[in-house]
């Protein structure tokens, strides 16, 4: 059983019967040689991989190399390396510095945070208003958050513009609040923005919360309430620690794509409150500066992994210390 | 058990986030059909809209652009993502080869939209200039579509081969089944139901999706989402609200139909 050969993969045990030829393996009751079945395991593996390879991965270098070439008259790529795109983007140009993509930058942190911190607040109440119906009903308030979540992002966003525009209930009442002058819309602000990300967004946090939330052990709660523990300190104390892990999925599913979000701002900003996302577009739909592109692209896909590193390795922290 | 109850802010609370997600997504139903073209201002019941949006050309072949490009992805991505899934965790990999091709699995869920988008471009560009092919074209969308697609189906698959386990697997080969048996008689029966969920989330991400079609999509390729996002610049009208609202229904039956096979539980855990 514990042979060298099949140490590390696991269901592969050694045969008795074959001991005499340690090629051969048992894996889940098929028996042949370990090289073998590998084989055929490749085979499987090859079309999907070799396509996410050429197709995602590949790319993914690719553009890292974008990232330091420049920018030709033209338009065209120019191959030779420099750090020029990574000062642009902390501000240095041409004609000095300028804060304007460090303004973006700052803007899309806080976007995403603000977004973020919302839907976390909102999904809270949500997730226990729908664990306190009816276990039958719960399907069906579920399914009402699931419906947004897969309607396409376009419609979602536009379906803003009816809420927000002139003569609507929502911007009567702004007029009456002498927010806005009467017959003006809400949109392009940057409430509209913030309106538009914080409902795109609701459901990424909502489901994972409400998954965490369903099998909360309601006896810790209970015990709060009796040590005299009361409103926040029951969510500090009980609610939160039970939580974390749908929580920690939740702002991972928000965080990073809210930086990304371009289709959002776009059409609710009228290209003014731009972010990140924006910013990318608009070097590869407008000005054609592919390797400065690149490299924003490249910040953005770097901050990913960095955010996930983080959750991930507090997760296994988490299982560690369980264990 | 003390029941399960909610204090009046809780209620309150919930009640407006459901609001919050529906009040915009309904208040295009309702206007959709509203007799008055101009303005948001109620003028009586009026279905001309969408009358008008079935003789319409252009929405015609976006509508059948958007069908094809989903179709066709789906089959494909639906094809490569079940035999990955097996092969990637039916087989005995050593662990850190394992460890490598999972991250590989995982790199399209895991990239923000835009750099995918952005990865595209470059790697057509690239193609481009050595073979000729790859203009930007429906071709090319289904190749960004197939590539998101993958990842959910495999994903889907293993969820399902996870469930399965290997019990009647090994019960096959007891029985003097050899591989191919086994896969064909045993293990593809048993897997439809993963497939069928994999399937139908490959298709609705892609008639969800926007962001890959916008980067990726040629002159003759618009798609419907691609066709609203266009036509907003020359401002709202009528037939987008009707336009939208089909999409919409559309949407909610993938939705329910993905709930009746695999479960509404599941299909939240789905996404997280």
């Amino acid at each position: 059983m514990s042979d060298k050969k099949t140490a590390g993969i696991p269901g592969a045990e050694l045969s008795d019967d074959y001991s005499a030829d340690p090629s051969i393996v048992v894996y889940h009751g098929e028996l042949d040689k370990q090289s073998r079945i590998l084989r055929r395991g490749t085979g499987f593996l090859v079309p999907g991989i070799v396509w996410v390879a050429l197709f995602l991965a590949l790319p993914l270098v690719y553009l890292t190399v974008m990232s330091f070439a420049s920018r030709g008259t033209y338009g065209q790529v120019i191959w030779s390396f420099s750090l020029d795109n990574l000062t642009r983007l902390l501000g240095y140009g041409f004609f000095g510095w300028s804060p304007d993509n460090l303004v973006i930058i700052g803007r899309s942190l806080l976007v995403a945070v603000v977004t973020t911190t919302f839907c976390i607040l909102l999904s809270y109440p949500l997730a226990f208003f729908i664990a306190a119906r009816p276990p039958k009903k719960r399907g069906l308030w579920l399914t009402l958050i699931l419906i947004p979540f897969w309607t396409n992002l376009v419609i979602r966003t536009y379906a803003w513009y009816l809420v927000l525009g002139p003569d609507s209930i929502l911007t009567s009442l702004a007029v009456y609040l002498g927010f806005i002058e009467a017959g003006k819309a809400l949109y392009p602000s940057a409430f509209a923005v913030y309106l538009g990300m914080i409902s795109t967004f609701l459901p990424f946090v909502a489901l994972p919360i409400y998954s965490a939330v369903e099998k909360l052990d309601r006896s810790l709660l209970e015990a709060v309430t009796d040590l005299y523990g009361r409103g926040w300190r029951t969510f500090r104390h009980a609610v939160l620690p039970q939580t974390k892990s749908g929580l920690s999925v939740g702002i991972t599913l928000t965080l990073v794509p809210a930086m990304g979000m371009f289709v959002v701002p776009d059409m609710l900003s009228g290209a003014r409150y731009m972010l990140v996302g924006n910013l990318i577009q608009q070097q590869f739909s407008k000005t054609r500066d592919w390797p400065f592109g690149s490299m924003v692209s490249l910040s953005l896909m770097a901050l990913t992994l960095v955010i996930l590193f983080i959750t991930r390795s507090r997760e296994v922290g988490e299982e560690k210390r369980k264990s | 058990m003390k029941k399960r109850s909610n204090s009046t802010l809780t209620t309150f609370t919930a009640l407006f986030c459901i609001l919050f997600l529906y009040v915009p997504l309904l208040s295009i139903a309702v206007f959709s059909v509203n007799a008055s073209k101009n303005g948001l201002i109620w003028t009586g019941f009026t279905l001309d809209w969408y009358m008008k949006l079935f003789a319409n050309k252009y929405i015609q072949r976006a509508a059948l652009n958007t069908l094809f490009l989903a179709v066709v992805s789906t089959a494909a991505s639906t094809f490569l993502g079940t035999l990955s899934a097996i092969g990637l965790y039916r087989h005995p990999w050593p662990k850190p080869v394992k460890r490598f091709l999972d991250m590989l699995m995982h790199l399209p869920v895991i990239t923000p939209d835009i750099v995918f988008a952005v990865a595209l471009i470059l790697v057509f560009s690239l193609l481009r200039t050595f073979t000729g092919l790859f203009e930007m074209s429906m071709f090319t969308m289904i190749i960004g579509h197939i590539t998101f697609q993958i990842a959910f189906v495999a994903l889907v698959v293993y969820s399902r081969l996870e469930i399965i386990g290997f019990d009647i697997e090994e019960a096959a080969y007891d029985l003097y089944a050899d591989y191919k048996r086994m896969l064909s008689k045993v293990l593809m029966p048993m897997l439809i139901p993963g497939i069928m969920a994999g399937a139908m989330l490959a298709f609705t991400l892609s008639l969800d999706d926007f962001v890959i079609s916008f980067f990726t999509a040629g002159p003759k390729s618009t798609t419907l989402p691609l066709f609203i996002y266009a036509s907003l610049r020359r401002g709202v009208s009528p037939e987008i609200h009707a336009l939208s609202t089909i999409i919409m229904l559309v949407t909610v039956v993938s939705v329910l139909s993905i709930q009746k096979v695999i479960g509404t539980e599941k299909a939240a855990t789905l996404i997280g």
